[in-house]
């Protein structure tokens, strides 16, 4: 622990007492220092609670997946982290410090989205958005911004298509672009909103790993929103799931278990391993399958065959 | 048949007519840079129906100018103006911005039209809004919309990067710190007054010819974001210049010059798209044979 974290403890001495036993349950694994840290936060819209009682700390080099029902909050969650949406009660800080909005330590990769046509951008003009996007003025040519887009292209594997329009890149090309993107101004964290959705098989496999290689070289702390766990399973250190408003934090081998997702849900929910996946199939909704979107037939055939 | 040709092109006395109207051609060629540099944001933004919206109540606004004297550049400005912020506070989704768009337009026209009903000055001025004119600009008049073509080039200059970033990918933009509200006000604003001071010169229903067409034009041809501004403006500057240079003589509204100028750029980089969108597709296969 650093004097950084230990002084933030010290100032939420009241409040520790009271998260104490969920702290103990929710430590960092990897046992680095620790990067991101939710005290008994919640988020609720109107009446409604998305989650509440959240307790949680990310340490650097940390690749966390954030599981649930569609409308549990997932990207809720993210988006209270990056301070978009204020927290209905408790408290979150970012290296010691409390939350405000929009920062460059914190890496945001959103859902895929394919760039419309009528944007002046090639692929590595987005890599410099990152590099100095938020910056006043116009982006004058220099030899430290060329250098710094040239390590993120190289990074990322993009130097293939960095001339080309952005318009013109497939869903896989543009996500990594925006991993690189996420990682100019050498974030802390890294936020993945659902990077994977709408990816084929081959390209869920390259993002994943880049998003693996990229923690473990820089040390981040990754929180992954994702519905199917399964390209990212052999990566993860914690899971966090989500459903009913309520919270379940461990190891994939604690928290992915009939019994477990079955208490979360308040009613029968069966996991499967099957063939080295995980296949949540549930008997009252059927969107928390853990499997991909129906497009992608093939673990849907899985879930028959369990 | 020489007639028809004698009110769309007449060159009598040419010189002379660029002389006296040599501040028009200097207006045409500040509003070509101003249309061309926000037009690039406008299309990033996709925002072209906004633009109209802007127009239509920049036209009403000039039109109560005329009608209770204040001046149709103040008036214009204030409609420009009022409409810029409505959109931007109220539409800050795309299909959100549509509708109020689509409500406020309407509107706007049935006011300016009520505005020119009553007023009962010279017609030509009250035509001129809708589709341009060109008469004699003078000093006061083109120092006005020097001064405000000014203030909208080096905001967009200044705010360049930022509102780049947060025009094409907002939700990113904002994680990492970009004020994505108050930028898309500022350039709504800035919207504002480019479209004030164009409904001067091509009139308010031809307002997109020089805000979206040249920049549309330019995202054709390339996506290098240093070129895409530069040729913008460029095909801008040539169509407002080159459409008063070819309206001097003839009798015939500014607008149709410039708007057939802007649109034959538009026809010709979305040719030279096509044709290089057929060379790569049918070089693939052949480099995958050789």
């Amino acid at each position: 622990m650093t004097t950084t974290t230990q002084d933030a403890l010290t100032v939420r001495g009241e409040a520790s007492t009271q998260a104490a036993p969920a702290t103990q349950a929710d430590s960092p694994s990897t046992g680095g220092d620790v990067v991101l840290r939710l005290r008994d936060a919640a988020l609720r819209f109107g009446d409604r609670t998305l989650w509440s009682g959240l307790n949680l700390d990310v340490a650097a080099g940390e690749f966390i997946a954030i599981l649930g029902a569609n409308g549990s909050g997932k990207s809720s969650l993210l988006k209270a982290i990056l301070g978009q949406l204020p927290l209905s009660a408790g408290t979150a800080e970012f290296l010691g410090a409390p939350i405000k909005g929009g920062n460059r330590r914190i890496g945001y990769v959103p859902q895929q989205k394919l760039a419309d046509e009528g944007v002046p951008l090639r692929a590595e003009d987005l890599i410099g958005l990152g590099v100095d996007g938020h910056r006043w003025g116009i982006p004058l040519p220099s030899k430290a911004r060329r250098a710094a887009i040239d390590k993120l292209i190289h990074d990322v594997h993009a130097e293939r298509y960095r001339h080309e329009p952005l318009s013109d890149l497939s869903g896989g090309e543009q996500q990594r672009l925006r991993i690189g993107q996420a990682l100019a101004g050498d974030p802390r964290l890294l936020l993945c909103d659902e990077p994977l959705l709408s990816l084929d098989l081959a390209y869920q496999t390259v993002v994943s790993e880049l998003v693996d290689k990229s923690r473990r070289t820089r040390n981040l702390g990754v929180l992954f929103v994702t519905h199917d766990i399964n390209p990212i399973l052999p990566m993860v250190d914690r899971v966090i799931y989500l459903a009913g408003g309520k919270i379940r934090i461990g190891t994939p081998d604690e928290v992915l278990r009939t019994e477990v997702l079955s208490e979360l849900y308040g009613s029968p929910v069966d996991v499967v391993r099957t063939r080295g996946r995980i296949v949540v199939v549930g008997a009252v909704e059927p969107c928390i399958t853990h499997t991909a979107p129906p497009s992608d037939g093939h673990t849907h055939k899985g879930d028959a065959h369990a | 048949m020489t007639d028809w040709w004698s009110s769309l092109f007449s060159f009598e006395n040419y010189g002379e007519l660029v002389v006296l109207l040599h501040n028009s051609i200097l207006a045409g060629a500040i509003l070509g840079v101003v249309g061309g540099l926000i037009g690039v944001f406008v299309v990033a933004r996709d925002m072209p129906f906004a633009v109209h919206g802007i127009s239509e109540l920049s036209f009403a606004g000039g039109s109560a100018g005329l009608l209770f004297g204040i001046g149709v550049i103040p008036g214009a400005l204030t409609g420009s103006l009022l409409a810029a912020l409505l959109i931007g506070l109220l539409g800050s989704r795309a299909r959100h911005r549509n509708s109020i768009t689509a409500v406020i337009m309407p509107f706007g026209l049935g006011l300016g039209i009520l505005c020119l009903s009553l007023y009962s000055g010279r017609s030509a001025n009250k035509f001129g809004l809708l589709t341009g004119q060109i008469v004699a600009i003078d000093d006061p008049q083109i120092g006005a919309l020097a001064i405000i073509s000014a203030i909208v080039i080096i905001a967009l200059l200044l705010i360049w990067r930022p509102l780049m970033f947060a025009s094409v990918d907002p939700d990113v933009a904002a994680a990492r710190g970009v004020p994505t509200r108050a930028l898309s006000l500022v350039f709504m604003l800035l919207l504002g007054l480019a479209a004030a001071v164009s409904v001067q010169i091509v009139g308010a229903l031809l307002v997109l010819s020089l805000l979206v067409t040249p920049a549309a034009a330019a995202l054709r041809v390339s996506s290098s974001p240093l070129l895409v501004p530069i040729l913008s403006v460029c095909f801008a500057v040539v169509s407002t210049v080159g459409g008063i240079l070819l309206a001097l003589g003839g009798s015939i509204p500014i607008s149709p010059y410039v708007t057939t100028i802007s649109f034959a750029i538009w026809v010709v980089c979305t040719l030279i798209a096509r044709v290089r969108r057929r060379v790569e597709t049918a070089g693939l296969p052949a480099a995958v044979a050789a």
